[in-house]
Protein backbone atom coordinates (compact mmCIF):
# COMPACT_ATOMS: atom_id res chain seq x y z
CA UNK A 1 0.00 0.00 0.00
CA UNK A 2 1.77 3.24 -1.14
CA UNK A 3 -0.11 5.40 0.72
CA UNK A 4 -0.59 6.65 4.48
CA UNK A 5 -3.68 5.97 5.97
CA UNK A 6 -5.08 9.00 8.29
CA UNK A 7 -7.25 9.03 11.08
CA UNK A 8 -8.56 12.07 11.07
CA UNK A 9 -10.66 12.75 12.71
CA UNK A 10 -10.03 10.03 14.45
CA UNK A 11 -12.81 7.66 16.04
CA UNK A 12 -11.36 7.68 19.77
CA UNK A 13 -11.88 4.87 21.14
CA UNK A 14 -14.22 5.43 24.40
CA UNK A 15 -12.81 5.55 27.35
CA UNK A 16 -9.57 5.43 25.72
CA UNK A 17 -9.79 1.84 24.25
CA UNK A 18 -8.19 1.48 20.86
CA UNK A 19 -10.74 2.30 17.77
CA UNK A 20 -11.06 -1.25 16.52
CA UNK A 21 -13.02 0.82 13.81
CA UNK A 22 -11.64 2.00 10.04
CA UNK A 23 -10.67 5.80 9.93
CA UNK A 24 -13.15 7.79 7.96
CA UNK A 25 -10.23 8.43 5.29
CA UNK A 26 -8.64 5.75 4.29
CA UNK A 27 -6.80 7.34 1.10
CA UNK A 28 -6.10 3.94 -0.49
CA UNK A 29 -9.62 3.29 -1.05
CA UNK A 30 -10.19 5.87 -3.30
CA UNK A 31 -13.87 6.74 -2.51
CA UNK A 32 -13.13 8.16 1.06
CA UNK A 33 -11.33 10.88 0.05
CA UNK A 34 -14.52 12.73 -0.95
CA UNK A 35 -16.71 11.52 1.62
CA UNK A 36 -14.99 11.25 4.43
CA UNK A 37 -15.37 14.26 7.30
CA UNK A 38 -12.05 16.60 8.32
CA UNK A 39 -13.85 18.18 11.39
CA UNK A 40 -13.72 16.29 14.58
CA UNK A 41 -16.31 14.45 15.47
CA UNK A 42 -18.23 15.62 18.40
CA UNK A 43 -17.77 13.96 22.04
CA UNK A 44 -21.49 13.43 22.93
CA UNK A 45 -22.18 14.40 26.73
CA UNK A 46 -21.42 10.84 28.20
CA UNK A 47 -24.87 10.84 30.05
CA UNK A 48 -26.72 11.66 26.69
CA UNK A 49 -25.20 8.56 24.48
CA UNK A 50 -28.10 7.28 22.88
CA UNK A 51 -29.33 4.27 24.69
CA UNK A 52 -32.63 3.98 23.16
CA UNK A 53 -32.84 2.27 19.75
CA UNK A 54 -35.34 0.54 17.15
CA UNK A 55 -37.07 -2.60 17.50
CA UNK A 56 -37.15 -3.11 14.44
CA UNK A 57 -37.71 -5.77 11.83
CA UNK A 58 -39.88 -8.16 14.00
CA UNK A 59 -42.79 -7.82 11.51
CA UNK A 60 -40.56 -8.27 8.05
CA UNK A 61 -38.93 -11.66 8.54
CA UNK A 62 -40.65 -14.68 6.70
CA UNK A 63 -39.84 -18.52 7.53
CA UNK A 64 -37.45 -18.76 4.69
CA UNK A 65 -35.74 -15.30 4.72
CA UNK A 66 -32.58 -17.10 6.33
CA UNK A 67 -32.08 -19.48 3.32
CA UNK A 68 -30.91 -17.81 -0.01
CA UNK A 69 -30.66 -21.14 -1.50
CA UNK A 70 -34.40 -21.33 -1.09
CA UNK A 71 -35.68 -18.43 -2.77
CA UNK A 72 -36.64 -19.33 -6.19
CA UNK A 73 -38.06 -22.46 -8.13
CA UNK A 74 -34.52 -23.93 -8.30
CA UNK A 75 -31.03 -24.51 -6.32
CA UNK A 76 -28.90 -21.36 -7.17
CA UNK A 77 -25.43 -22.77 -8.47
CA UNK A 78 -22.16 -22.85 -6.35
CA UNK A 79 -20.63 -24.15 -2.91
CA UNK A 80 -23.76 -24.28 -0.44
CA UNK A 81 -22.72 -22.91 3.07
CA UNK A 82 -23.96 -22.43 6.54
CA UNK A 83 -22.95 -19.48 8.52
CA UNK A 84 -23.73 -19.35 12.21
CA UNK A 85 -22.44 -17.59 15.20
CA UNK A 86 -23.69 -14.84 18.10
CA UNK A 87 -24.42 -11.68 18.47
CA UNK A 88 -23.27 -10.39 21.63
CA UNK A 89 -22.79 -6.92 23.34
CA UNK A 90 -19.49 -5.77 25.06
CA UNK A 91 -20.19 -7.16 28.25
CA UNK A 92 -20.63 -10.71 26.65
CA UNK A 93 -24.16 -11.15 26.53
CA UNK A 94 -26.70 -11.67 23.43
CA UNK A 95 -27.84 -9.71 21.86
CA UNK A 96 -31.50 -11.03 21.64
CA UNK A 97 -34.43 -11.20 18.95
CA UNK A 98 -32.53 -8.69 16.51
CA UNK A 99 -32.82 -8.27 13.23
CA UNK A 100 -29.65 -9.18 10.98
CA UNK A 101 -29.83 -8.51 7.12
CA UNK A 102 -27.22 -10.21 4.77
CA UNK A 103 -26.44 -9.42 1.39
CA UNK A 104 -24.05 -10.93 -1.24
CA UNK A 105 -23.08 -11.71 -4.86
CA UNK A 106 -23.69 -14.73 -6.49
CA UNK A 107 -21.53 -18.00 -6.61
CA UNK A 108 -20.18 -16.13 -9.93
CA UNK A 109 -19.38 -12.71 -8.44
CA UNK A 110 -22.03 -10.97 -9.81
CA UNK A 111 -24.96 -8.90 -7.78
CA UNK A 112 -28.33 -9.03 -9.13
CA UNK A 113 -28.09 -5.25 -8.56
CA UNK A 114 -27.76 -3.06 -11.62
CA UNK A 115 -25.20 -0.86 -10.71
CA UNK A 116 -23.33 -4.10 -11.48
CA UNK A 117 -22.92 -4.60 -14.72
CA UNK A 118 -19.38 -6.61 -14.88
CA UNK A 119 -19.24 -9.79 -16.98
CA UNK A 120 -20.18 -12.55 -14.91
CA UNK A 121 -23.72 -14.44 -15.18
CA UNK A 122 -26.64 -13.86 -13.12
CA UNK A 123 -28.40 -16.58 -11.26
CA UNK A 124 -32.13 -16.94 -11.94
CA UNK A 125 -32.38 -18.66 -8.75
CA UNK A 126 -30.18 -16.45 -6.82
CA UNK A 127 -31.35 -12.49 -5.48
CA UNK A 128 -28.28 -12.85 -2.58
CA UNK A 129 -30.67 -10.94 0.28
CA UNK A 130 -31.71 -12.58 3.71
CA UNK A 131 -32.69 -11.53 7.22
CA UNK A 132 -33.15 -13.26 10.35
CA UNK A 133 -33.26 -12.61 14.19
CA UNK A 134 -31.11 -13.40 16.68
CA UNK A 135 -32.38 -16.34 18.95
CA UNK A 136 -32.51 -15.81 23.34
CA UNK A 137 -28.82 -17.00 23.22
CA UNK A 138 -28.06 -14.40 20.42
CA UNK A 139 -27.03 -17.33 17.38
CA UNK A 140 -28.25 -17.08 14.23
CA UNK A 141 -27.84 -18.74 10.81
CA UNK A 142 -28.15 -18.44 7.11
CA UNK A 143 -27.61 -20.81 4.21
CA UNK A 144 -26.60 -19.65 1.01
CA UNK A 145 -23.82 -20.14 -1.25
CA UNK A 146 -20.23 -18.44 -1.33
CA UNK A 147 -19.93 -15.42 -3.24
CA UNK A 148 -17.58 -15.23 -5.56
CA UNK A 149 -14.18 -12.55 -5.72
CA UNK A 150 -15.43 -9.49 -8.59
CA UNK A 151 -13.80 -6.87 -9.88
CA UNK A 152 -14.17 -3.10 -9.27
CA UNK A 153 -12.79 -0.13 -10.10
CA UNK A 154 -10.71 1.31 -7.18
CA UNK A 155 -7.10 0.40 -8.52
CA UNK A 156 -5.39 -1.18 -11.52
CA UNK A 157 -6.64 -4.95 -11.36
CA UNK A 158 -8.78 -4.44 -7.93
CA UNK A 159 -10.73 -7.52 -6.67
CA UNK A 160 -12.81 -7.41 -3.68
CA UNK A 161 -12.33 -10.90 -1.68
CA UNK A 162 -14.80 -12.65 -1.26
CA UNK A 163 -17.70 -11.13 1.11
CA UNK A 164 -21.12 -10.63 2.52
CA UNK A 165 -22.25 -8.00 3.91
CA UNK A 166 -23.88 -8.02 7.39
CA UNK A 167 -26.21 -5.38 9.04
CA UNK A 168 -27.33 -5.92 12.87
CA UNK A 169 -29.31 -3.04 14.93
CA UNK A 170 -28.37 -4.36 18.16
CA UNK A 171 -30.16 -2.77 21.38
CA UNK A 172 -29.89 0.74 20.95
CA UNK A 173 -28.70 3.71 18.09
CA UNK A 174 -25.59 3.13 19.05
CA UNK A 175 -25.20 -0.61 18.83
CA UNK A 176 -26.07 -0.49 15.26
CA UNK A 177 -23.25 -2.08 12.93
CA UNK A 178 -22.95 -2.64 9.15
CA UNK A 179 -20.11 -4.93 8.35
CA UNK A 180 -18.32 -7.20 5.85
CA UNK A 181 -17.50 -11.30 6.66
CA UNK A 182 -15.13 -12.45 5.01
CA UNK A 183 -13.53 -16.22 4.27
CA UNK A 184 -10.33 -17.41 5.75
CA UNK A 185 -7.40 -17.60 3.41
CA UNK A 186 -8.83 -15.23 1.30
CA UNK A 187 -5.00 -14.49 -1.43
CA UNK A 188 -6.89 -10.91 -2.25
CA UNK A 189 -7.08 -9.74 1.29
CA UNK A 190 -3.20 -7.74 0.73
CA UNK A 191 -4.54 -5.58 -2.19
CA UNK A 192 -8.17 -4.72 -0.71
CA UNK A 193 -8.17 -1.17 0.97
CA UNK A 194 -11.66 -2.21 2.28
CA UNK A 195 -10.63 -4.81 4.69
CA UNK A 196 -7.21 -3.41 5.11
CA UNK A 197 -8.70 0.14 6.22
CA UNK A 198 -9.34 -1.94 9.35
CA UNK A 199 -5.31 -1.02 10.87
CA UNK A 200 -5.40 -3.47 13.80
CA UNK A 201 -4.82 -6.86 13.17
CA UNK A 202 -6.79 -8.45 15.36
CA UNK A 203 -9.40 -6.76 14.64
CA UNK A 204 -9.12 -7.19 11.08
CA UNK A 205 -9.05 -11.09 11.83
CA UNK A 206 -12.46 -10.83 13.51
CA UNK A 207 -13.91 -9.76 10.46
CA UNK A 208 -12.82 -13.65 8.95
CA UNK A 209 -15.51 -16.48 9.76
CA UNK A 210 -13.85 -19.52 10.21
CA UNK A 211 -14.37 -22.93 8.98
CA UNK A 212 -16.33 -25.01 11.58
CA UNK A 213 -16.74 -29.12 11.20
CA UNK A 214 -19.19 -29.00 13.76
CA UNK A 215 -21.80 -26.55 11.79
CA UNK A 216 -21.21 -28.39 8.59
CA UNK A 217 -23.48 -30.77 7.35
CA UNK A 218 -22.71 -34.27 5.32
CA UNK A 219 -23.43 -34.63 2.27
CA UNK A 220 -24.76 -31.27 2.22
CA UNK A 221 -23.07 -27.73 3.18
CA UNK A 222 -19.86 -26.45 4.17
CA UNK A 223 -20.28 -24.96 7.98
CA UNK A 224 -18.62 -21.35 8.70
CA UNK A 225 -19.02 -19.68 12.03
CA UNK A 226 -18.73 -15.61 12.68
CA UNK A 227 -19.46 -13.83 16.30
CA UNK A 228 -20.30 -10.47 15.98
CA UNK A 229 -19.53 -7.68 19.24
CA UNK A 230 -21.58 -4.75 18.88
CA UNK A 231 -20.09 -1.20 20.42
CA UNK A 232 -21.91 0.36 23.31
CA UNK A 233 -21.93 -0.71 26.67
CA UNK A 234 -25.53 0.14 27.09
CA UNK A 235 -26.60 1.15 30.45
CA UNK A 236 -24.06 -0.46 32.56
CA UNK A 237 -20.79 1.47 33.42
CA UNK A 238 -17.34 0.98 32.24
CA UNK A 239 -15.05 -0.83 34.50
CA UNK A 240 -11.75 0.75 35.12
CA UNK B 1 -13.62 -8.06 30.75
CA UNK B 2 -14.69 -6.21 27.65
CA UNK B 3 -14.76 -7.90 24.54
CA UNK B 4 -13.96 -5.61 21.68
CA UNK B 5 -16.34 -5.10 19.08
CA UNK B 6 -15.91 -5.99 15.98
CA UNK B 7 -14.97 -3.99 13.08
CA UNK B 8 -17.47 -1.70 10.99
CA UNK B 9 -16.84 -1.83 6.64
CA UNK B 10 -18.70 -0.08 4.30
CA UNK B 11 -22.26 -0.44 2.98
CA UNK B 12 -21.23 -0.57 -0.85
CA UNK B 13 -22.82 0.27 -3.47
CA UNK B 14 -25.68 -2.77 -4.07
CA UNK B 15 -27.77 -2.55 -0.93
CA UNK B 16 -30.72 -1.19 -2.23
CA UNK B 17 -32.10 -4.66 -3.01
CA UNK B 18 -31.20 -5.85 0.50
CA UNK B 19 -32.13 -3.06 2.93
CA UNK B 20 -34.17 -0.54 0.86
CA UNK B 21 -37.18 -3.20 -0.03
CA UNK B 22 -39.20 -2.01 2.09
CA UNK B 23 -40.13 1.94 2.15
CA UNK B 24 -40.02 3.41 5.27
CA UNK B 25 -39.98 6.76 4.14
CA UNK B 26 -43.23 7.30 5.70
CA UNK B 27 -43.24 7.36 9.15
CA UNK B 28 -46.39 8.33 9.51
CA UNK B 29 -48.94 8.61 6.88
CA UNK B 30 -48.82 12.32 4.90
CA UNK B 31 -52.34 13.23 5.28
CA UNK B 32 -51.66 12.79 9.05
CA UNK B 33 -52.67 16.12 10.48
CA UNK B 34 -49.65 16.57 12.59
CA UNK B 35 -47.34 15.29 9.49
CA UNK B 36 -44.12 17.01 8.76
CA UNK B 37 -41.94 16.88 5.98
CA UNK B 38 -37.85 16.75 5.92
CA UNK B 39 -36.00 16.60 3.00
CA UNK B 40 -32.59 17.66 1.62
CA UNK B 41 -29.37 16.95 -0.54
CA UNK B 42 -26.31 14.98 0.81
CA UNK B 43 -23.39 16.04 -1.37
CA UNK B 44 -19.36 15.15 -0.55
CA UNK B 45 -16.64 17.06 -0.33
CA UNK B 46 -15.85 18.27 -3.92
CA UNK B 47 -20.13 19.82 -3.72
CA UNK B 48 -21.31 16.78 -6.00
CA UNK B 49 -24.53 14.90 -5.07
CA UNK B 50 -24.06 11.62 -2.90
CA UNK B 51 -26.75 9.40 -4.81
CA UNK B 52 -25.91 6.45 -3.34
CA UNK B 53 -26.52 6.92 0.19
CA UNK B 54 -28.91 5.32 2.92
CA UNK B 55 -30.26 7.32 5.40
CA UNK B 56 -31.93 5.71 8.60
CA UNK B 57 -33.70 8.09 11.25
CA UNK B 58 -34.76 7.55 14.47
CA UNK B 59 -36.73 10.03 17.35
CA UNK B 60 -39.05 9.79 19.58
CA UNK B 61 -42.58 10.66 19.69
CA UNK B 62 -44.61 13.60 20.30
CA UNK B 63 -44.68 12.91 23.85
CA UNK B 64 -40.86 12.91 23.92
CA UNK B 65 -40.64 9.28 24.33
CA UNK B 66 -38.58 6.85 22.05
CA UNK B 67 -40.16 3.47 20.59
CA UNK B 68 -43.63 2.77 20.26
CA UNK B 69 -44.60 5.98 22.52
CA UNK B 70 -47.48 6.37 20.48
CA UNK B 71 -49.98 4.26 18.62
CA UNK B 72 -48.42 2.80 15.58
CA UNK B 73 -45.33 5.45 15.62
CA UNK B 74 -42.00 3.37 15.87
CA UNK B 75 -39.74 6.29 15.07
CA UNK B 76 -37.75 4.50 12.94
CA UNK B 77 -36.96 5.31 9.08
CA UNK B 78 -35.01 4.28 6.45
CA UNK B 79 -34.52 5.53 2.91
CA UNK B 80 -31.90 6.23 -0.11
CA UNK B 81 -31.07 9.37 -1.50
CA UNK B 82 -31.98 9.99 -5.73
CA UNK B 83 -29.56 10.20 -8.21
CA UNK B 84 -30.04 14.11 -7.54
CA UNK B 85 -28.89 13.25 -3.99
CA UNK B 86 -31.79 14.01 -2.75
CA UNK B 87 -34.21 12.41 0.08
CA UNK B 88 -37.25 13.16 1.63
CA UNK B 89 -39.23 11.62 4.38
CA UNK B 90 -42.45 12.26 6.28
CA UNK B 91 -42.60 12.58 10.13
CA UNK B 92 -43.86 14.17 13.26
CA UNK B 93 -42.01 16.83 15.30
CA UNK B 94 -40.87 14.78 18.30
CA UNK B 95 -40.70 16.10 21.63
CA UNK B 96 -38.33 17.62 24.19
CA UNK B 97 -36.46 14.24 25.07
CA UNK B 98 -35.92 14.02 29.24
CA UNK B 99 -32.04 13.81 29.82
CA UNK B 100 -30.99 11.65 32.71
CA UNK B 101 -31.57 12.63 36.53
CA UNK B 102 -30.70 16.16 37.38
CA UNK B 103 -29.81 17.12 33.25
CA UNK B 104 -31.90 19.67 31.10
CA UNK B 105 -34.33 18.44 28.35
CA UNK B 106 -32.68 17.85 24.99
CA UNK B 107 -34.59 20.23 22.88
CA UNK B 108 -36.71 18.15 20.05
CA UNK B 109 -34.58 16.49 17.47
CA UNK B 110 -33.76 13.67 15.44
CA UNK B 111 -30.98 11.21 14.78
CA UNK B 112 -29.96 10.76 11.52
CA UNK B 113 -27.50 7.80 10.25
CA UNK B 114 -25.76 8.11 6.79
CA UNK B 115 -24.34 5.17 4.72
CA UNK B 116 -22.65 5.32 1.81
CA UNK B 117 -20.28 3.97 -0.52
CA UNK B 118 -16.69 5.47 0.57
CA UNK B 119 -17.70 5.39 4.38
CA UNK B 120 -16.49 2.91 5.90
CA UNK B 121 -18.28 3.42 9.22
CA UNK B 122 -21.62 5.31 9.16
CA UNK B 123 -22.27 8.95 9.98
CA UNK B 124 -24.47 10.01 12.85
CA UNK B 125 -26.07 13.43 13.11
CA UNK B 126 -29.49 15.25 14.65
CA UNK B 127 -31.70 17.05 12.89
CA UNK B 128 -32.94 20.08 14.89
CA UNK B 129 -35.81 22.18 14.69
CA UNK B 130 -35.50 25.94 13.71
CA UNK B 131 -39.04 27.11 15.53
CA UNK B 132 -36.81 25.56 18.85
CA UNK B 133 -34.62 28.90 19.38
CA UNK B 134 -35.21 28.75 23.23
CA UNK B 135 -34.98 24.74 23.48
CA UNK B 136 -32.00 24.91 20.79
CA UNK B 137 -29.85 27.81 22.89
CA UNK B 138 -30.01 25.38 26.15
CA UNK B 139 -29.74 22.43 24.63
CA UNK B 140 -26.93 20.07 26.04
CA UNK B 141 -25.69 18.29 22.59
CA UNK B 142 -26.00 21.71 20.79
CA UNK B 143 -24.22 23.08 23.31
CA UNK B 144 -21.18 20.76 22.96
CA UNK B 145 -20.75 21.45 19.54
CA UNK B 146 -18.22 24.61 20.20
CA UNK B 147 -17.68 25.82 16.49
CA UNK B 148 -21.13 28.16 15.78
CA UNK B 149 -20.63 26.93 12.27
CA UNK B 150 -20.64 23.67 12.58
CA UNK B 151 -23.13 24.03 15.23
CA UNK B 152 -25.46 25.82 12.93
CA UNK B 153 -25.43 22.50 10.87
CA UNK B 154 -27.33 21.28 12.89
CA UNK B 155 -30.45 22.96 12.73
CA UNK B 156 -33.01 22.38 9.86
CA UNK B 157 -34.10 25.41 7.86
CA UNK B 158 -37.75 26.23 7.26
CA UNK B 159 -39.39 26.34 3.76
CA UNK B 160 -42.80 26.73 2.85
CA UNK B 161 -45.90 24.80 4.65
CA UNK B 162 -44.66 22.06 6.93
CA UNK B 163 -41.60 21.21 4.82
CA UNK B 164 -38.17 21.52 6.36
CA UNK B 165 -34.98 21.41 4.83
CA UNK B 166 -31.69 19.72 5.88
CA UNK B 167 -28.67 19.49 3.74
CA UNK B 168 -25.78 16.82 4.27
CA UNK B 169 -22.50 17.87 3.55
CA UNK B 170 -19.83 14.94 4.14
CA UNK B 171 -16.93 17.01 4.14
CA UNK B 172 -15.47 20.92 2.99
CA UNK B 173 -16.07 24.11 4.24
CA UNK B 174 -19.71 23.73 5.00
CA UNK B 175 -19.53 19.95 6.39
CA UNK B 176 -21.94 19.42 8.94
CA UNK B 177 -21.73 18.31 12.80
CA UNK B 178 -21.22 14.65 12.91
CA UNK B 179 -21.04 12.63 16.62
CA UNK B 180 -18.98 10.16 18.08
CA UNK B 181 -21.76 7.99 19.17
Amino acid sequence: MAQQSSSKPTGRGRDGEADVHPPYLYPDYKATRLRAPEKPLVILPESLSEVTGPAYGHGRVGPLDHDLTRQHGGDPLGERIIITGRVLDGDGRPVRNSLIEVWQANAAGRYIHQGDQHPAPLDPNFTGAGRCLTDDEGRYRFVTVKPGAYPWGNHDNAWRPAHIHFSFFGPAFRTRLITQMYFPGDPLFDQDPIFQSVRDPKARERLISRFDLETTEPEWALGYRFDIVLDGRAATPMEH
Amino acid sequence: MRLSPTPSQTVGPFFHYALLDEDLSNLVAPDHPSAIRIEGTVYDGAGEVVPDAMLEVWQAGADGRYAHSEDGFSGFGRFGTDDEGHYEFVTIKPGPVPGPDGQPLQAPHIWVSVFARGLLRRLATRVYFPDEEEANASDPVLASVGDPDLRSTLVARAMDGDLLRFDIHLQGDRQTAFFDV
